[in-house]
C-alpha cells in the first residue's frame, strides 16, 4: 500500500526505532526564539552539554520586542532579559542569531521560509506552537516545550510517537474576495477547536492547489488552533517557484536534485489516512470571530449568536462566558461591531502579499474617526519590500501606524496591547481572553476584511467600501 | 543527571493533600530564565507564615518531602519540580502523584515516591516525636525506611520500571538519546548535501 505524504516524510527522518518505544526522529531545522529557550540553554550549561548541530539551528527576536523605537534599549525588564540571555546563549553555543536591527529580525514562522530554510520534506521544530506554519511547503513541523528544545539542542533528534493522519479536501475554487484566513476560520468552526486533535492534517484539493504560498502558510499556521499536531500541503510548483533564488534555497545541481526529491512527496493514490473531511470552496464566505476561541466564528453577514440555541450545555455556556467577555449582545449583525483597533500582522497574515492586499484596499481611503490601524510586517525583509513597492506610504497616507518587525499586538507580551475592553479585528491566529493585553476583545479577521473595518471603523468587507 | 541508588535525609511532613502547582511554585516566580533559583517561589505562599513547617529550624536540611495524596496537580510547568530540587529536595513521599507531575519529576531526576497512605501517616506520626528524623528512601529495593527498634517503619514503595531504571543509571531523557550516537552520527551522513544550513 502507498504512503501519505505525511509517512513519507517521517520515515525519511527516523533515525532509530524500536518496538514499544516512540521514534527517535531527526530535526533538520531548530528554530528558537527568546522566550521557550532560556532553561534549555541553561539545562546544557549545567549538564556540560553542546548544542550537537548548531547549523541547522537559527534564532530570532520577535515575541517581547518592540515595534517602535527597535533602536533604543527594551524598557520592560523582563523582556529585556529575555532578549538579552538569548543574545548571550546565541553567542555562547555559536548559534546564529538575527537580533533586533538585523535585516532578517522578525517572526520566526515568517523568517525561516523568506531566508529559503523551509524546504519540502524537512522536519522543523521550534518552541513555538505556531511551527505549524512552515507545513505549507510539504514539512512535517510542530511545536516543542522547552525540555524538548534542549533535547533538540543536544542531540538534533526527538523521542516522537506517530501521530494520526488526517486529509481534508477542499474541492473547487474560493469565491473571489475569499481568503485562506475565512477558509481556516470556517474550518474550525463548523469542527470545532479539537477537530484536529491527534493528527498531522494533510490539507489537500483544488483550492489549497489555488493558494499563493502566503495562504498555505496562513491555512497551516492556523493548524494548531484547530488542535492538529500539524498541518502541511504537498509541494507543487508554486512551492519551488517561491523557494528558488531565497538565500540559502539550493543551486546548481543542488537544487535540480532538491527538486527531484520534492517531487516525490505527495500522498500516493493508493495511501490511505485515518480520517478524512471534504468541504466545497464555494461554501466558505468572508469569517469573523464573535467569541473568546477561533472556532466561535460565523461569516461576517451573520449575527452574533443567541447562546440558547447552541444544543450542546458546554457551548451554551462557554458563549455566554464569551459574549459577557466580548461585551456583545446576541442578534447584533457583525457588520454593526464597532472596532477600535485594526492589527494586520502576525505569523498567520503578517508576510508580503498580505500587506500589497491591505494596500490595495485602503489606497484612497481613510482610517475612520476613532479607529486606530497598526500594520506590523512580520519581518524586516517584509519591511523593506514593502517600502520598496510604497506600501508604507498608502498605510500612512490612509492613518495607519507603520510599524516595525515583530509578533506585536498578536499576543500581551511586548510595548503593543489593547487596553482592557478595547475592541479589535485581528489578522492574528487567538482570540482567548487577554490574549492581546489584559481585558482586550479581539475578533480574529483576514487581511481584506481589517482593511476595510478600518476605513469603516465597524466590521466590514471591501465590498462595503463601495456601497 | 546523577545516579540516584539510595537516599537519606531529613524529612518534613507537609500535611496536605492535592498540592497544586501553583501552590508549589506560583506563576510570579516564573520569570527566570535559568533553571536554579527558583527555591526562592517553592511554596512562597505558605512560607510567609512563621509557623509554616518549612520554616521550622529543625528542617532546616531537609530533602525528603512527605507529603498528602495528590501532589503536583494542576499546570504542567516544569518549574515546580526544579523549585523543588533548587531548594534540596531529592525526594517526594506520596500516597498519588499526579501524572504530569511525576512524568516531569523522574525527567528531572527527583524521585517520586508512591506509598500507601498508611505509610505517609506513620511517617507522620514519627517524624511529629522525632522533629528532624532522617528517612531512608532505596530505589534498588524500592522499599522507605524510617525509626529504628520496634517502632521501625519499613514499607515499600511504587515507581515505574522504565523511571527507576533511568534514575538507577542516571540517564535523563537526553542522556539515553545520546546513548545512540551511532544512530545519530550514522544518519547524519546519509543526509543529502543539499539540505540547507544556518552556518557557511
Ligand atoms: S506572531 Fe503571534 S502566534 Fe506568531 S509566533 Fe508571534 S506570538 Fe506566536
Amino acid at each position: 500500500m502507498g504512503k501519505t505524504l505525511a509517512q513519507k516524510v517521517w520515515d525519511e527522518h527516523v533515525v532509530r526505532s524500536a518496538e514499544g518505544e516512540p521514534d527517535l526522529l531527526f530535526i533538520d531545522l531548530h528554530l528558537i526564539h527568546e522566550v521557550t529557550s532560556p532553561q534549555a540553554f541553561d539545562g546544557l550549561r549545567l549538564a556540560g552539554r553542546t548544542v550537537r548541530r548548531p547549523d541547522l539551528t537559527l534564532a530570532t527576536e520577535d515575541h517581547n520586542v518592540p515595534t517602535i523605537d527597535w533602536d533604543k534599549p527594551i524598557a520592560d525588564p523582563v523582556s529585556a532579559t529575555q532578549v538579552e540571555t538569548l543574545r548571550k546563549n546565541a553567542a555562547e553555543f555559536g548559534v546564529r542569531l538575527h537580533p533586533l536591527g538585523d535585516l532578517d529580525q522578525g517572526i520566526v514562522h515568517v523568517v525561516g521560509p523568506q531566508l529559503g530554510l523551509t524546504q519540502p520534506g524537512m522536519t522543523i521544530v521550534c518552541g513555538d506552537s505556531h511551527t505549524s506554519t512552515h507545513g505549507a511547503f510539504g514539512a512535517i513541523a510542530f511545536g516543542i516545550g522547552t525540555s524538548e528544545v534542549e533535547h533538540v539542542l543536544a542531540t538534533q533528534t526527538l523521542p516522537q510517537a506517530k501521530p494520526k493522519t488526517m486529509a481534508v479536501t477542499v474541492n473547487g475554487s474560493l469565491p473571489a474576495g475569499v481568503t485562506a484566513k475565512d477558509l481556516i476560520l470556517y474550518l474550525i468552526a463548523q469542527t470545532g477547536t479539537g477537530g484536529g486533535q491527534g493528527y498531522i492534517v494533510e490539507y489537500r484539493g483544488q483550492a489549497i492547489e489555488e493558494l499563493s504560498m502566503e495562504g498555505r502558510m496562513t491555512v497551516c499556521n492556523m493548524s494548531i488552533e484547530w488542535g492538529a499536531k500539524a498541518g502541511l500541503i504537498a509541494p507543487d510548483q508554486t512551492t519551488f517557484d517561491y523557494i528558488e533564488g531565497k538565500p540559502e534555497a539550493p543551486t546548481g545541481a543542488d537544487w535540480d536534485a532538491a527538486v527531484a526529491h520534492w517531487r516525490t512527496l505527495v500522498t500516493d493514490a493508493d495511501a490511505s489516512f485515518d480520517k478524512e473531511i471534504v468541504i466545497d470552496a464555494a461554501d466558505v464566505t468572508p469569517f469573523v470571530t464573535w467569541g473568546t476561541n477561533p472556532g466561535q466564528g460565523v461569516p461576517l453577514g451573520g449575527n452574533v449568536p443567541t447562546p440558547a440555541d447552541f444544543e450542546e450545555e458546554q457551548d451554551r455556556v462557554a458563549a455566554e462566558k464569551a459574549l459577557e467577555y466580548m461585551g456583545l449582545e446576541a442578534g447584533t449583525p457583525m457588520r454593526d461591531i464597532k472596532v477600535d483597533t485594526v492589527f494586520v500582522g502576525s505569523c498567520t497574515n503578517g508576510r508580503i502579499e498580505d500587506l500589497r492586499l491591505a494596500a490595495s484596499i485602503l489606497q484612497g481611503h481613510q482610517v475612520a474617526e476613532g479607529t486606530r490601524l497598526l500594520v506590523v510586517p512580520g519581518s524586516v525583509r517584509v519591511r523593506n519590500q514593502a517600502i520598496e513597492e510604497g506600501l508604507d506610504k498608502i498605510f500612512t497616507a490612509a492613518g495607519a501606524e507603520w510599524r516595525g518587525a515583530g509578533c506585536s499586538m498578536c499576543l500581551g507580551m511586548n510595548p503593543d496591547q489593547l487596553a482592557p475592553q478595547e475592541r479589535s479585528a485581528s489578522t492574528s491566529n487567538r482570540n482567548f481572553e487577554g490574549r492581546q493585553g489584559k481585558g482586550g476583545r479581539t475578533h480574529l479577521v483576514s487581511v481584506p476584511v481589517a482593511a476595510a473595518t478600518a476605513v469603516r471603523g465597524t466590521l466590514s468587507s471591501p465590498a462595503d467600501l463601495e456601497a | 543527571m546523577e545516579k540516584f541508588t539510595s537516599h537519606t535525609g531529613v524529612a518534613v511532613p507537609l500535611k496536605r493533600s492535592n498540592v497544586d502547582t501553583d501552590q508549589i511554585i506560583p506563576a510570579v516566580y516564573l520569570k527566570r530564565v535559568t533553571r536554579t533559583g527558583f527555591e526562592d517561589g517553592l511554596f512562597a505562599a505558605w512560607r510567609s507564615d512563621p509557623s509554616f513547617v518549612l520554616n521550622r529550624p529543625e528542617y532546616a536540611s531537609a530533602s525528603v518531602l512527605v507529603a498528602g495524596p495528590d501532589f503536583g496537580t494542576g499546570s504542567s510547568r516544569e518549574h515546580a519540580v526544579w523549585a523543588l530540587q533548587n531548594y534540596g529536595f531529592k525526594v517526594v513521599i506520596s500516597p498519588r502523584f499526579a501524572d504530569i507531575f511525576r512524568g516531569n519529576a523522574g525527567k528531572a531526576g527527583l524521585l517520586a515516591a508512591q506509598v500507601d497512605e498508611k505509610v505517609v501517616q506513620k511517617i507522620w506520626d514519627h517524624l511529629e516525636d522525632h522533629p528532624g528524623a532522617t528517612v531512608t528512601v532505596d530505589l534498588e529495593t524500592r522499599t522507605v525506611k524510617a525509626g529504628e527498634g520496634v517502632d521501625a517503619i519499613e514499607d515499600s514503595f511504587d515507581i515505574d520500571d522504565y523511571t527507576r531504571w533511568r534514575l538507577l543509571e542516571g540517564l535523563d531523557d537526553i542522556g539515553i538519546t545520546l546513548g545512540h550516537e551511532d544512530a545519530i552520527s550514522s544518519y547524519e551522513s546519509t543526509r543529502p548535501s543539499w539540505k540547507p544550513v544556518t552556518l557557511h
